[in-house]
């Protein structure tokens, strides 16, 4: 028996233009402008262990990478949370607007922009950041709005390095059940009883399969 | 007291997986028994630690192949010689050690879902377990190893996050996702347990869900700690067993920026939280003679006491300046509070 769908005929956005990397090789390793800026953050954030490798000041930092905060936002989106698959449909969360490049924030957990940019920079090794995705269900009563999140959360938690905070919200007036989904969702012990439940844990597997790389 | 420290005395490591939960046995530290700690792991198994003659700490027992899910809590009987093991398989296991070996000498099913706390009263002849079916039971252990269930506590409306019994009365408290803290007692007559108080938001409790609590040794203070990112002392001078109720004292907040998982009370007197800042807090009573009243106040924080969240901190009840911590990075610390 078909399954009833929670949103039989979701809207379906077009998919936006990956950002392109610049692979063009620079032969000359003593040219002025060596840095690739979209393979550092990769590194940075892809890495298991940070390197300790750019020992700058933010002013340096800033001097290098004009536009930080959005090669990070956008990173972050591009590797980690956009090609989630929807729970209901053959698309993915971008396709659908429940994830765009706004809605996730990175924060240090003191507000300092200068220390975050610090932290990352020599790597102290225990610092750690915050990370707040919020997403939008595609409709306003949709059970599937935790499954989402535990897609989302599963996906950050197993992209990012174990010290960084995730925090995943419903953007807000989003959800019917707003404030009792963001609670669960942000409970790991919750998280950690939903992730031992096989039923569910293959739900997330197959939002989380790579069918849309 | 300006220079108090918390110094690392032993990382211990054999968990391969967040370390949710720690529990000292009483009974040992004293009449030749090694201290012996236990811990609980999202690996689904325990394990026993122990301070060898050298001082350093070791594993002396792994408990596995029971429990086919993460192992949330454990707790000792007073008398120190079982072990129980709450897990999110439902199940709660009864571990006693024989000979050199730790064996499972009951199961206690019932719960419809994950077992979340587990605690013995003071005399080790109940047994309370809370789970996410929203329910609190107590188990009498009988000759043999059994354990019948003698009340089943329905009350909550969301998941029970940890029960602990008062030190000396038979009174029970639970804490739960719904915000609340409740406290039960035995009905002489009846012989049927109830609920007779719920400290809720309006009764100036927590505001989100409520984690963890524990008693000061002489049993007249509560302290609870939750989402909310406060801890709240309570005061539980009155039995309420005899009609007495308990009530809010002061809130202590501003001192950890995500949720605090785990509280503890010393013997001497010094309360610790750990939180999923990473940090470990120490809080002292202090009297204020001009409000006339008492307060509490932080004597020391140590940031980054772990590289993930701090999911259990327990003092020593044998000797009261050593605290064990348990993290999502899957690691134990052993410190020595110093001056």
């Amino acid at each position: 028996m078909p399954r009833e769908l929670i949103n039989a005929n979701p809207v379906v956005h077009g998919k936006k233009e990956r950002r392109v990397r610049n692979d063009s090789p620079n032969i000359d390793e003593y040219a002025e402008e060596p840095i690739d800026q979209q393979e550092i953050f990769d590194i940075l954030i892809m890495q298991n262990h940070i390197i300790p490798y750019y020992a700058l000041s933010f002013d340096q930092v800033l001097q290098y990478w004009p536009n930080y905060y959005e090669l990070l936002f956008s990173l972050i989106f591009s590797n980690h949370v956009r090609d989630i698959k929807d729970p209901e449909h053959p698309y993915s969360l971008e396709e659908l607007n429940v994830v765009s490049e706004d809605s996730i924030e990175v924060n240090d957990k003191l507000n300092h922009r200068d220390r975050f940019v610090c932290v990352i920079a020599i790597a102290k090794p225990s610092d750690h950041f915050l990370y707040r995705v919020t997403f939008t269900p595609t409709v306003e009563h949709c059970s599937m709005a935790t499954i989402i999140g535990l897609c989302i959360r599963v996906k950050l938690m197993r992209s990012l390095p174990s010290r960084y905070k995730i925090d995943i919200r419903l953007a807000p007036g989003s959800h019917a059940t707003e404030a009792a989904v963001n609670k669960q969702l942000n409970d790991k012990e919750r998280v950690a009883a939903a992730l031992e439940n096989p039923n569910l844990a293959e739900v997330v597997a197959e939002c989380l399969a790579p069918t849309f790389a | 007291d300006g220079n108090l420290a918390l110094k690392e005395i032993q990382k211990l490591e054999g968990h391969t997986d967040r370390v949710w939960s720690l529990a000292w046995n009483p009974a040992t530290g004293a009449g030749g028994l090694p201290p012996t700690l236990a811990s609980c792991s999202g690996d689904k198994t325990a394990r026993i630690w122990q301070q060898g003659s050298s001082g350093s700490w070791n594993c002396t027992a792994v408990l596995e192949d029971t429990h086919n899910r993460t192992v949330r809590s454990c707790a000792w009987s007073p008398c120190g010689k079982l072990l129980a093991t709450g897990s999110f398989d439902a199940t709660t296991a009864i571990w006693q050690q024989i000979g050199g070996d730790f064996e499972c000498v009951a199961t206690l099913e019932g719960h419809e879902n994950e077992v979340k706390g587990v605690a013995w009263n003071s005399s080790g002849s109940l047994l309370a377990t809370c789970s996410r079916d929203k329910s609190v039971w107590i188990w009498e252990m009988q000759p043999g190893n059994e354990f019948d269930c003698v009340a089943v506590l329905q009350g909550h409306t969301q998941d029970v996050k940890m029960v602990q019994w008062h030190p000396h009365l038979d009174v029970l408290v639970s804490v739960s996702y719904d915000n609340s803290i409740r406290i039960w007692i035995e009905d002489g007559d009846l012989n049927d347990w109830s609920c007779v108080q719920t400290l809720g938001e309006t009764s100036s409790g927590h505001s989100s869900t409520v984690w963890a609590l524990s008693f000061s040794s002489g049993g007249d203070r509560m302290v609870t700690c939750s989402d909310d990112l406060t801890m709240k002392i309570w005061d539980t001078t009155n039995n309420p067993s005899e009609d007495g109720s308990w009530f809010h004292l002061c809130t202590l907040s501003g001192y950890h920026d995500r949720t605090v998982f785990s509280v503890n009370w010393s013997r001497d007197g010094i309360i610790a939280t750990g939180a999923a800042d990473d940090s470990i807090c120490l809080f002292h009573e202090t009297k204020d003679s001009l409000v006339g009243g008492q307060s509490y106040s932080l004597i020391l924080k140590k940031d980054k006491a772990h590289d993930m969240d701090v999911n259990s901190v327990q003092w020593n009840p044998k000797e009261p300046k050593i605290l064990a911590s348990a993290s999502d990075d899957g690691s134990i610390k052993l410190w020595r509070l110093t001056q």
